[in-house]
This record gives structure tokens, sequence and C-alpha cells, in this order.
């Protein structure tokens, strides 16, 4: 038999919330902070969590961070081929 | 007068522009105090914009400089901390680097932390026993013939090795002779191994000198028959009401997929295997909270804004960047702030042989040809538009 599927590693108490954003998502974030998207933080394309989304290079994704001082808030990252 | 409602007051809190948290206290607060004082409608919404305009108030303003600030406020208490290395902290028996060579080292973004330990949880059917505890601890800790040796005798007359098992150890590690027998001869194809009640004898296939010998038995001796590669010595010890393994040495990927291991909380110190395995976001939390944690072990507390500043640019570009000559200063647009902070003359030398152009938008570059540095005031620039014509009377 097969060894057990590979876990979820969403599941894990590290790591955050991840989605990936619709392109009209992703021109509102870009108006919203006034920046180019060349300028978001970014996320290698062969990140365990990109991998799990299937988000490609050129996505925006959104991570809902927890924070001790804020509850939560949202980070932007752009996929990026590594 | 009748009071707001509670929905009017929730609606009114929650369009506000405050973080979530802040809503949740708000609300509640509001809700106690309607029920005191009965309020108005007018009254809830000037309260709300009040804590909006403090709200507003505490955030940093555009141009201050919070690196420098996050660099000082981690600073000072670290002149504070242990130069120490080691500590036998939390879990007696197991080494842990703390204090300052651990913040050098986690901000250095070492690949291999000088002492690696894994934390491991166990499910819900693991975690109360103690012997079950213990079985899923033996399917983890690594194990050699050195472990479970009484003896080691190198036979030179005989040209063997003989290994006196330990029955007892045997046992707690869940293995027989038959079992080791079958592994060894897997692994090692030029010897011939023996089995004699718990003596175990191999014998190379092929005579040979005698430090080929010691040199084969050298490898015998340190073959991994059981565990995880990487893991060494493993100590349980009960928190709370459960039972939690400590490992020395680190193996996250594999520990993850060990049964009866909880792999939703179990983590490293490595801070590259989170990476790894969790992706880059997991990657920034477990900076955030080594940093917390080794600070607090210290007894020193750094407001958590500042260590999430830094874990936030070592993570900026996907991948894990120290902060140093190698990182963070490293990769800086300007030539001139790289060549101030270290090896002058090289990133000179390379940046005039390249071409490079310095825009001068940093605060490092102004400092240094003397003009005004772009933080604070010196951000601002001020634009007047002038009638073209000036009217006169």
């Amino acid at each position: 038999m097969a060894r057990k599927k590979e876990f979820d590693i969403f599941s894990h108490e590290l790591v955050p919330e991840h989605r990936v954003l619709s392109e009209e998502e992703k021109e509102a974030i870009l108006k919203k902070y006034k920046i180019k998207i060349s300028q978001l933080p970014q996320i290698k394309a062969s990140d365990p969590a990109v991998v799990a989304l299937e988000a490609k290079p050129g996505d925006v994704i959104e991570i809902k961070r927890k924070s001790p001082t804020a509850g939560y808030y949202y980070y932007y990252r752009l996929v990026v081929e590594d | 007068m009748i009071m707001v409602a509670a929905k009017t007051i929730k609606k009114l809190v929650y369009d506000s522009e405050l973080p979530e948290n802040l809503k949740e206290e708000l609300y509640n607060k509001l809700i106690d105090y309607n029920k005191k004082y009965k309020l108005k409608k007018s009254e809830v919404e000037a309260i709300v914009n009040e804590a909006v305009n403090e709200y507003k108030k505490a955030l940093v303003e555009p141009g201050e400089a919070i690196g420098t600030v996050a660099a000082q406020s981690i600073g000072e208490p670290s002149t504070q901390m242990t130069l120490n290395t080691f500590h036998y902290a939390g879990v007696a028996e197991i080494n842990v680097t703390l204090g300052l060579p651990r913040i050098i080292e986690i901000v250095d973004a070492r690949k291999n932390p000088s002492t690696p330990i894994m934390t491991v949880y166990l499910d819900e059917e693991h975690r109360y026993d103690r012997e079950k505890a213990l079985e899923v601890a033996r399917r983890i800790e690594g194990t050699t013939l050195e472990n479970l040796a009484r003896e080691i005798t190198t036979d030179i007359l005989n040209y063997e090795l003989v290994v006196e098992l330990d029955p007892e150890r045997l046992e707690k590690r869940g293995l027989d002779m038959e079992k080791i027998k079958k592994k060894l001869e897997a692994s090692f194809k030029s010897a011939e191994f023996e089995v004699e009640g718990y003596t175990l004898i191999m014998r190379p296939k092929k005579a040979g000198k005698l430090s080929d010998l010691r040199r084969l038995a050298e490898k015998v001796k340190k073959h991994r028959l059981k565990g995880l590669s990487g893991v060494g010595k493993t100590i349980i010890r009960k928190e709370g009401d459960e039972y939690v393994i400590y490992t020395e040495g680190s193996n996250f990927k594999q520990v993850l997929k060990v049964p009866g291991v909880d792999p939703t909380r179990t983590r490293t110190n490595n801070i590259w295997e989170i990476a790894e395995v969790l992706g880059i976001e997991a990657a920034r939390n477990a900076i955030i909270e080594e940093i917390v944690n080794t600070m607090r072990e210290q007894g020193l507390e750094v407001d958590i804004r500042h260590i999430m500043l830094v874990a936030d640019m070592m993570t900026l570009d996907g991948v894990i960047m120290p902060i140093g000559r190698h990182g963070v200063v490293g990769e800086k647009a300007s030539v001139l702030a790289r060549a101030a902070f270290e090896i002058t003359t090289q990133h000179l030398l390379e940046a005039a042989e390249r071409g490079e152009v310095d825009t001068l938008n940093g605060v490092v570059e102004n400092v240094l040809i003397g003009q005004p540095v772009p933080l604070g005031t010196g951000m601002v620039r001020l634009a007047m538009s002038l009638p073209l014509r000036p009217k006169r009377e």
C-alpha cells in the first residue's frame, strides 16, 4: 500500500490562510495601495503553499495573517518563477 | 428616549476603519455602556469617530525610520543576553543554543542551526499514554549498531568484527537479531554477517588490509538501523496532560509522515526546513516565534512589531534572506548604500565596471553626500502653483 497521503499544509498551526486573487481583485489592490505589481512582496512558484493552490507566476496571493496587535490582516504576495 | 439597538452599534463599529480586534473590543464596551447610560445614536457615532481618530494617531507616520527603531529596540536588550552558547533549557539532557548566539543564528538565516531540535506532538491516540508515546519515539529515534552494542571488538586474527548486543536495548527499540542481520546484509554487500545468540559477527568477503576492516567496521557501527536520518536522541516529556517528544537533530519532512505524530502542531527550530515543507509564510511565523521565545527565555521583552518587521524583510522575496552582507543590506539597489556597509572598494569597483547609476533615493546615500535625508520631514517636497500672471489692482 502506498504511504499515507501527504498532509494538508494549511492545517499546520504555522501556515496562515492563502487565497488566489481574481483579476479584478488584483486591480483593486494595486489601486488601493497605489503601487505597481512589481512592488508587491513575492512568493516563489515552488513554495508549498503556492503548489497546493495551483497558482501560476503572475497571480497574486492573499494571505490572511493572524496578528497579536491587529487580530488579523491581509498581506499580498506576487507569485514569481524561481 | 429609546436606546440604540445593538444591531446599529454593530454596523457603526464594524463599518469603521479599525483593525479587527479593536472593533470587537469597542463593540463590547459600547454594548456595556449602552446598558448603563442609554446612549443616543449620535453619541455612539461620536464615540466610534473618536476611536478611529485615536487609532489613526497611533499609527506610524509616513517617513518614520522604522527599520532603525527596530534595530535599536532589538539591539539594546541583546546586550544583556548571555554570551554563553549552550544551555540546558526546558528539556534536560538536550542542548539548545540560546541567547545572543541563537538570535544571530536566526537573523543570519543559517541553513543548519548548531543545535537542531524538533518538538513532536502526538495525535489523539498516542498523546496521553507514556507507552504509546514511547512507541512513536522509537520510530523517530535514530538507532545504530553502536547504540545497541554491549561490546564491540575487532578480531584481528580472524579478520572479523564481533559485536555483542544488549538484549534489553534490543527489546526497547523493538528490534531483533534477524532484523538487524537482514538490514545490514542489504546495505553492506561486501561483507557476510553471522548471528549467534546475541552476538553478531561481520566478515568481509575479501580479505584485505587491516585498515580496510577498521574502515568498514566504523561504517557498520554508524549505520542507521531504525528511525529518521539526522535525528539522534529523543526525550519524552509530559506537558500539561499530554506527552511531547523532543528530538536532538531535525528531519521535519519525514517526521510529519510518521504514524502517531500530530502533523499540525509538530515543529522544528530549523527555519529553512519549515520554509521548504510549509512555505515562506510559515517560515515568517517561525522566525517571529523563535526570536520572541529566545528573548523571553532571557527575560527580555521586545515589542513584537519590531520583530515582525525583521521577519517581513527577511521573507520579502519569497526566500529567507539573511540580514547582513549577503542578504537584505547586500542587495540594496544603491551602490553607495552597499559601499557604506562593508567591502567598500569591491562594491564601488563592480559598480563602476557595470556602469551602475545611483539615483540617491535612500537614506544612507544622502547622508554620505551630505544632502537632506528622505526621512520624516525630509521626505516631503513642496511645490507651489503660482498664478502665471499676477493680477494687479
